[in-house]
Parts: structure tokens; sequence; C-alpha cells
């Protein structure tokens, strides 16, 4: 892979993604990064994938291979979710992890698989990446026994105790201090589990922002806050929400150890991921993680993104990280066209299985609809429906 | 039985928790160092130390979400939020995590934390440090709310609350604290209360008079007063403001023939306005009189001494509404009565 053209194409992601304006030179590089502590709480910059100890070979062919076919997963899952919302077998909202496959193939690499993870909405690339299977989460989807949630969250909240994904959250930047409480549990029993929590660059401008970084530092707890910037909250750009833009910055606020990666870069994405994961760990210490990648198509299925020009969606093909990572893989010599068709094909197999499963699975029982309200039952708790009187004789 | 205060029945149960069971810690804003600001966790910080008796930063949304979130990995945190007025910095983490979190995910995951919080107003702190919001929590599934009025029931229902596997409001009452009662004197012996039960805390057979925390206390006073008047009023704890007990208020309700709800928060959608609409519902062959509330003036409650007094209920306004309830049903002798 050669160093000026990835460079070259994280300059372009960054244009498209709409954060040109806040990028210092050091900005052009991989990856930025600031030390905690008030001796070094002005931004330095150095490379978090170097400090991973990233010279020398950074995947063999296998690893990138599987990282690759991850993303392609996620790129097919929610290219037939999309299609699968048009013809309405999904409700709701749903919104989608296009762009965001190489962030979110680094993050979950860079996890154990007890390790906790925390999302917000956007959040079915997460839940296939955590190791959650494609059936399960299609089906989740459609609202059905089988889903992640047995159908009682749909897109935005699935939940999963075996592979420790906490919950897609709704509202924005609730997440945040559930993650820390998380995180508080892990310091307060001891061991040496690590919590993730992902949000958008949005989330940076809500008060629940700001409490659970300022809690987590205070208390020396093993989270890992990593804000997805794709340069858009909804429609608005993320210059128009924050007075500094380049959001890991926030960090120096709380004297949090913090970075920037290009997130088009699953290497990079990883390697930097690892940095803020194992200082977790070892240290129990927090971590602000920004992570730089286009959305490549509206807010939600349903959004056109009248607000982006002709010019702006033009350039999201070039920082297509799947694009990329694809022709990277061929460059190299490790997946050539023909290899990589037959992967496509496998998975689109794997994603039209699950869209079949999902379809075939049951609706939940109107029976059922009492069963969750509480986890210790009550006496005196009304189970009506909207017409039944509240006594009945 | 020893006599003790509200205030030492809560600390000596939150002791009793505490050693009980390791994953039991408290959260909150003052209560380590600085003993809590009504001084329920007086002592606790230097038995238990920091790890279990966390000073929280003034982030009320940041800490009751940090709760929910170490209460999702199996520990029991029961949070003090200063007054229920600062609650409402934590709504979002309240109603839409804590009561959703076990609904949500199709029962996978349950939230097993304690949110301690008084309300009450009559100590001159103003519009923002005097309300009654309970209301807004009892209104969501998925919260349970209780509100105990004596020491020995706070004890009982305390330990429910911490040992339940959802997210429970547990509402105390400035008022309250240094007021009296019985408890045994381990206050380990306590027996856990039934969240969603209330009590006939005085029978009667004229009227039927609801109230819970503060203003069960004004009930038994009023009900005193009106027995040396020869009437014979019962008085209903309601104890769980959700889930509510109806089958014990109606039950009232139909051996009386009429009731008087007696509410510290706003009339207007109140609480009380709940209690009279299952009243109607299940006890309407039986009404003599139209059901009646007493309730807070609908203002922002006002510093001012005679203000807030004239703004808050008493036994004197709870006494009125009742003789006039009771003059309605056209059953009085009672007249007698003034």
């Amino acid at each position: 892979m050669a160093e000026t053209t990835k460079a070259a194409r994280s300059r372009r992601t960054r244009g498209a993604a709409g954060q040109g304006k806040g990028a210092s030179g050091a900005a052009a590089s991989k990856a930025t990064a600031q030390d905690a502590g008030p001796e070094t709480a002005n931004a330095t910059s150095a490379d978090a994938s170097a400090d991973a100890g990233g010279a020398g070979p950074r995947a063999d062919a296998e690893t990138l291979i599987s990282y690759y076919r991850q993303m392609l997963l996620i790129r097919r899952f929610e290219e037939r979710a999309a299609r699968a919302y048009t013809q309405a077998k999904i409700g709701g909202y749903c919104h989608l992890n296009l762009g965001e496959e190489a962030t979110i193939v680094g993050l979950m690499a860079a996890l154990r698989p007890t390790d906790y993870l925390f999302t917000n909405y956007r959040e079915h690339g997460y839940a296939l990446a955590k190791g959650i299977d494609a059936r399960r989460v299609m089906a989740e989807l459609y609202g059905r026994t089988t889903g992640v949630s047995k159908g009682w969250g749909g897109s935005m909240h699935m939940f999963d105790v075996e592979t420790r994904l906490l919950g897609g959250y709704g509202i924005v930047g609730g997440q945040l201090p559930l993650a820390t409480g998380a995180a508080l549990a892990i310091s307060y029993k001891g061991g040496d589990d690590v919590v993730m929590c992902h949000m958008g660059d949005g989330t940076a401008a809500i008060g629940a922002f700001h409490e659970s970084l300022n809690i987590a530092a205070l208390w020396d707890l093993p989270v890992v806050f990593v804000v997805i910037n794709n340069g858009l909250g909804m429609g608005t750009p993320v210059e128009r929400s924050a007075a500094e833009p380049e959001l890991w910055r926030r960090g120096a606020a709380y004297r949090m150890a913090s970075a920037r990666v290009d997130g088009t870069d699953v290497l990079a994405v990883r390697d930097a991921a690892r940095v803020a994961v194992e200082r977790a760990r070892a240290e129990s210490k927090p971590y602000l993680l920004e992570t730089t990648s286009p959305r490549l198509r509206g807010h939600s299925v349903v959004d056109p993104a009248r607000y982006r020009s002709a010019e702006e969606k033009e350039a999201l093909k070039a920082a297509d990280p799947l694009a990329r990572m694809a022709l990277e893989l061929e460059e190299a010599g490790v997946l050539d066209a023909e290899a990589r068709e037959k992967l496509d094909a496998e998975v689109t197999a794997e994603v039209e299985d699950a869209a079949a499963f999902a379809d075939d699975s049951p609706h939940p029982d109107v029976s059922t609809l009492f069963d969750y309200t509480y986890a210790t039952p009550v006496p005196g708790e009304l189970r009506r429906l909207p017409a039944d009187p509240v006594f009945r004789s | 039985m020893a006599t003790v205060t509200y205030r030492q029945a809560l600390r000596d149960t939150l002791r009793a928790e505490m050693l009980r069971d390791e994953n039991v810690f408290l959260m909150g804003e003052e209560i380590g160092v600085f003993e809590g600001s009504y001084k329920i966790t007086e002592g606790l910080l230097k038995e238990f130390g920091e790890r279990r008796v966390r000073d929280t930063p003034i982030a009320e949304e940041g800490f009751v979400g940090a709760a929910i979130g170490a209460a999702m990995l199996g520990l029991r945190p029961v949070v003090e939020i200063m007054t229920i007025n600062f609650s409402l910095l934590a709504l979002d983490q309240i109603v839409n995590h804590a009561a959703k979190i076990y609904g949500m995910f199709g029962g996978q995951c349950s939230v097993p934390m304690v949110i301690r919080t008084p309300g009450g107003g009559g100590q001159q702190l103003g519009a923002t440090h005097s309300q009654n919001v309970e209301l807004y929590y009892s209104f969501v599934p998925g919260l349970k709310v209780v509100a105990p009025s004596t020491p020995l029931e706070a004890s009982a229902m305390l330990k429910a609350a911490i040992r339940d596997d959802d997210p429970v409001l547990f509402l105390e009452n400035l008022a309250l604290y240094n007021t009296k009662g019985e408890v045994p004197d381990d206050i380990t012996e306590v027996e856990p209360a039934v969240i969603g039960k209330a009590a006939v805390t005085r029978p009667g057979t004229d009227i039927t008079i609801v109230g819970y925390s503060r203003m069960a206390h004004v009930a038994l006073e009023v009900a005193e007063k009106l027995a040396e008047e020869g009437i014979s009023a019962e008085v209903v704890d309601l104890r769980s403001l959700r889930p509510l007990d109806r089958e014990t208020i109606v039950e009232s309700v139909r051996r009386t023939g009429c009731a008087v709800i007696a509410e510290d928060d706003w009339l207007t959608y109140g609480i009380g306005a709940e209690i009279a609409a299952t009243i109607q519902e299940g006890a309407f062959d039986w009404l003599d009189a139209p059901v009646r509330r007493v309730a807070m003036a609908e203002v922002p409650l006002p510093y001012a001494k005679p203000l807030e007094l004239a703004a808050l209920p008493s036994a004197d306004s709870l006494l009125t509404a009742v003789r006039d309830t009771l003059r309605a049903t056209g059953r009085l002798s009672l007249e007698t009565a003034r």
C-alpha cells in the first residue's frame, strides 16, 4: 500500500465528509493523538498507529481478507436492509452504516469478545462485527421473535448478552452515561474487561457527552469513547454544531488521552483503537477516539440528502472505504477481482439467507405483550388493552 | 422496639443492606464527605469507604445514567438525588433508559437500581426547590414509584426496592425526615414490603381519605379530629404510586360511599386525578357524593411564608373538603360538625 496514495485518499475522505475546514497539517496523517495530563494537554501530534507498534507488516493476508469480508458483509447487509425497508418489511427508522464499514471492523478487531459495546442507533454493522449472526440481526429489523431483541427493539435497539452488545440506543447521547456506569461496574468488581461506547459527531454537542467524559476521567474508568465523525448530524455539518469541530480535542478538557484517525482505513482504525483499548485495560483510563468517514447515503433510509451538493455526492464515491480496500488488496496481490467476486457471492448469499430467515420467522404473539414490563413481577400491574376496562366484573 | 426518626430508619436500612450484599453501593452528590444534604448517609463513608459510598459531581444525568449502566452489569446502586426537583436533569436517563432497558431489549437485561429523593414544600425553598413531581415517574411503565410515610414502612420499602430487579424511585419528603415511629431494635428483622400494596392505616365507615407520603400523615391527623366529632374516617396510605393498588382504594370506597384524596402535588393531571378516575370506574354505584381532591394551589410555589402556607394542602384544608363531601352525601346528622 503506497503511503502517499493513502494520505491523498485520506485528505479526499475528509473533504468529502465536510471536515476540511478544521484539518491542520497534522490531521492529514493517518492519525493524530494527544496524551492525557496537564503537561501534554495541548495537542501533540503523533501517529496513533505507530504507538501501537505499527512498523513492519500490519496484517497478514488472511487477516486482511477477513476484514474485507466483514466490511463487505456490512455493506451487503445494509443494502439488503434498505431494500427490505422500501418493501415495507422493516418499519420505523432505519439508519445504515454505509461508509462506516472500515471503522466498524477496525474497532471491533481491537476488542476482546468479552469486552462490552454500547452503540447509538446506527448499529447494524456493529452487531454483525461483534459476532451476532446476520439472521438474528435481520430478524430484529423485521420485528420477529428470532431477532436479537425478540422483536422488541427494532433497528435502533439491539442487545445481545452473549456477545456483550449492551444495546443500541435511540436517544442521542443516552448510551454515554450507561457505558460509563458499565465501566464503573467493571472497576467496582475488578477484572480487565473494557467498555467501548460508540456515538456520532452530533453527540459531542449534548450534555451527557460532557458529564460522562468528566465522570469517566475523574473516576479512572476503563471506557473508550468513539466518535464516528461522518461530518453530518442528520443534515447539519459538524462545523455548524461544534465550536471545536476537531472533536478529539475535547479530550483535553478532561485530561483524557485522545486521537483522531482516518475511519476509512481499517488497519489504522484497528491500531488506533488498540492503543485506546489497551490503555483502558492496562491502566483503567478512559480514552476519546475520533474516526472520520463518509456517510454514503442520507441520515436514514428515507432521507434523500438534498442538503448535499452534486459535487459532494460525487466526492463520496472516492471516499468509499470498501472500494478503497478492494483496490488496495488487489494492488498488494492479496485478493484479485475473481476472488473478490467469489467472496461477494458468498456474502450476498449469507445476507439473502438472513432475509429469508427473517421473513420466515414468527411475529411475536400478542399474548406476550406484558412479558417485559417488569423483571420482578408486581401485584396490581395493569395488564389491559386499550378498550379494556380497568376493573373486570 | 425502638423509636427512631424516618431519617434514622433510612440510614440504618441502607447500612444493613450494604452489609448484607456487596453489590449494594451508594452514589450521589454530597453523600460521602458531607454525609448527605439531609444526613441520610451519615457515617457510611467512614464505615464503607469511597468504593461503596461515592460522591459524584453535580451531573444528575451523568451519575444516574452511570448507576443504570452499573445495574446492567449486576450491581445494585442506590442513588441519592438531593431533591426530586433535580431529578428533572436526569429525566432522559430515568424515563428513556432505566424504564426502557428491560422491555426494549426483550427482557435480556434488568436494571436493579434505586433512586432515593425527597419531595416536599413548606421550607421556604421557593418555586424550583419545593415541587412534587413524582407524577412524572408514576406515569411511566417500567418504573416503580414508592412513597412510604413512616419509619418502619420506609425501612421495609427501602429493602424491597433494593432487592427488586427493576428501577425504583423511592420518594421521601423533607417534612417526614424528623417524624418518629417504632422499628425493631435490630433493623435486619424488618420484613421487606410488597411493592404495589396500599394499606388501610385507620379503618372507618363514613368516608375514605386517600393519601401518600406527607399527606398520609395529615390524613391520619384529620381522621383523629373527625373521630372526636363522631365521624369515622378510613385512611388509605397508597405507599406505592406505580404500581397502584386500585383494589384497596375501591374496596374502601365501596364500604364508605365517598372519598377525598389528599395530595401534595398540583391538582390538574395529578396523582389524585388517577385515583378519582379509578374510584369512578370501580365504585361508581357506591358513590354518594363526587370525589374531592385536596391539592397544592396551581402556582409556582412562592417564597414568602403567608403565600407558601396558603398554597400548600394542610389538615385544615383536608378537614374542609371532608366536611363538604359528607354534606354532599346528604347523610348528615353530621351537620353538627359545623
